[in-house]
């Protein structure tokens, strides 16, 4: 029972990851470009939680909210100020431009909230489930079914709405997506800032069970990495499937092995799937 | 010829006209960025592969002389070829893969494999897990490099990067430097034209790790001590891309410019803000890569080509 339990919640933590890396991933499949600062996105939103609920008092839904819309308005100031002008350039400057960013917004969070380690005050979402004998915490239960429900819609926009093929179309080719009347810039600047508000609200999920510090945004950022790869770049349904395998391989190599090995796990995996399997599970050669 | 003369002179006089123990301590520090970033250099400005993970090799350097002379009291020195070794493995481990993908394979794993070495270390005890290893206390004779005072470090860093500046001056008038800026401008136009790219990459990621070995050797044998976070921490790959990025990544004097404006404005600025300043200095790093990338991606180097034109006279251009 223990173990069932542990897959559970390896599960649930997975479905955020998705989240978080499914915008990695639209950001690759569109301009070929590696964001290392998503992580610091989803650290982020983890701070505008907080700032919510200890200011405005807001729940889970309000911050939430807040998280997405705050990070939705960076991401596209990221990408209109700083990225739209490296993609033309040397892999110097684009791999520079947000590896500079990453820092820059890890120490500025260093130096705003210090190093400490904190979380959210108790919210609404209190309380354990009881499902047939698993113990699940309310909270992770709702942050992981609104993690899925999330990660489906942003499948479901791109591949279901206008916008979402006009952006799908930039993604496949660009030229051939202006001949048809489509602006690139913009449809970029969408993908940034959905990218960003998927990371923001993935934060936001997780500050509701997880205490955290400004480093996590590294750790996040490198997992999202592992996820993407596993998942195949450019693939949103890749990284959804990824990420709950990551999440699951977390929690057992941290239930067999100790709590400090899950990030080794994982990332020794990224290793040997670059060696083996550098395209991913879905993704083609 | 004239000016690299000079310039060689003016390091060997530095220590002489400014003998203060601070001074010189800038100078030590300035000289073993300026190392690093050379090495760094070859593979990610000259090849244009940009890692993000260097501290990786700079690590296995800075580790394995302590561990030499704590398991088995061997002078720190003979760790030093030890740590070349497991760079290299390390170099191959991570290039062999990753060269047959594009640029961003290369930078992800570099990270990815720096971290997870970070990792390891941190909890191996062999390797003193998380607090980390120390070197002979007082010297027990010259060869294990333990000396008072940091004059003998100053010169032995001085050639070390005199000797490194050579290497990558030779190479860039060899096929081998052509090969690689060939690379660096178009990877499939190189290999169009014969280059073998995928080789040429990897041997530049290996030079590049053994003279970033020798830099993580010679910080920890003056330092005698060393732990997870001095060795294999983000921040000693920063240290390496922001310099040779802000003087010109790709260009022989480069890392080093870099090193002689980045070095100084780093003690500043931990003087003026005090101990907790660390953090600022890091959202200053961050902030000038983030404008070099932006605005100024061939660094200092190309700005100053730039420029001179327009201030010297008609012929200088």
């Amino acid at each position: 029972m223990l173990l069932l339990q542990v897959i559970v919640g390896g599960l649930l933590l997975g479905a955020i990851y998705a989240l978080f890396s499914s915008g990695l991933t639209l950001i690759w499949g569109m301009m070929n470009f590696i964001n290392f600062a998503h992580g610091e996105f989803v650290m982020l939103g983890m701070y505008v939680a907080l700032m919510i609920v200890v200011w405005l008092g807001g729940g889970p839904a309000v911050f939430g909210i807040a998280s997405a819309f705050a990070l939705f308005v960076l991401g596209v100031a990221i990408y209109l100020s700083l990225i739209r002008h490296v993609t033309r350039g040397p892999m110097l400057a684009q791999i520079l431009s947000t590896f500079g960013l990453a820092l820059l917004l890890r120490y500025t969070a260093f130096w705003i909230f210090s190093a400490n380690v904190v979380s959210l005050p108790q919210t609404s979402l209190g309380g354990t489930l009881n499902i047939f004998g698993i113990l699940v915490p309310a909270a992770q239960l709702v942050a992981g079914v609104t993690a899925t429900v999330i990660t489906i819609a942003l499948h479901l926009f791109l591949t279901g709405t206008t916008l979402g093929s006009q952006l799908l179309a930039v993604a496949e080719d660009r030229n051939a997506a202006m001949l048809m009347g489509i602006r690139p810039d913009r449809m970029q600047a969408l993908a940034w800032g959905l990218a960003a508000a998927g990371a923001g609200i993935a934060g936001a999920l997780m500050a509701i069970s997880y205490p955290w510090s400004p480093s996590v945004g590294e750790t996040f950022g490198l997992t999202a990495f592992v996820v993407v790869t596993l998942g195949g770049f450019g693939s949103v349904p890749g990284a959804m499937y990824a990420g709950l395998i990551i999440g699951l391989i977390q929690a057992l190599s941290a239930f067999y092995l100790g709590p400090i090995y899950k990030d080794i796990v994982v990332y020794a995996l990224f290793a040997a799937l670059l060696w083996f399997r550098p395209q991913g599970l879905l993704g083609k050669a | 010829m004239k000016a690299p003369i000079a310039l060689a002179l003016a390091f060997i006089l530095y220590p002489f006209v400014f003998s203060n123990a601070f001074y010189l301590d800038i100078g030590v520090a300035l000289l073993l960025a300026a190392i690093s970033a050379s090495a760094w250099n070859i593979v990610g400005g000259y090849a244009g592969q940009v890692s993000v993970g260097h501290c990786m090799f700079f690590g296995a350097g800075a580790y394995l002389p302590l561990l030499v002379y704590h398991h088995w009291q061997l002078p720190p020195v003979v760790g030093v070829p030890l740590g070349i070794i497991v760079s290299l493995v390390l170099a191959v481990i991570v290039g062999m893969p990753t060269f047959r993908l594009t640029g961003h394979y290369f930078s992800m794993a570099t990270i990815a494999v720096a971290e997870l070495i970070r990792l390891v270390i941190g909890t191996w005890d062999f390797a003193g897990a998380a607090i980390g290893l120390q070197g002979p206390a007082v010297g027990r004779g010259w060869w294990d490099l333990t000396f008072r005072g940091e004059l003998p470090y100053y010169f032995i860093f001085l050639a070390v990067l005199i000797v490194l500046l050579l290497v990558i001056s030779t190479i860039e008038r060899t096929r081998f430097g052509y090969y690689l800026r060939a690379i660096k401008a178009g990877e499939r136009a190189a290999r169009s034209l014969g280059v073998p790219v995928r080789r040429t990459k990897l041997y530049a990621l290996m030079l590049s790790a053994a003279f970033t070995s020798i830099a993580g050797s010679l910080y920890s044998i003056k330092t005698g001590f060393i732990d997870p976070e001095s060795g294999f921490g983000i921040l000693v790959s920063v240290q390496m891309v922001i310099i040779a990025a802000l003087g010109g990544a790709g260009t022989l004097y480069g890392p080093l410019v870099g090193a002689l404006i980045l070095i100084p404005l780093q003690t500043a600025t931990n003087t003026w803000f005090g101990g907790g300043g660390t953090g600022l200095t890091y959202i200053l790093y961050g902030g000038i890569i983030v404008l070099i990338a932006r605005f100024e991606p061939g660094g200092l180097h190309e700005m100053w080509h730039r420029i001179a034109p327009k201030f010297g006279k008609r012929h200088a251009a």
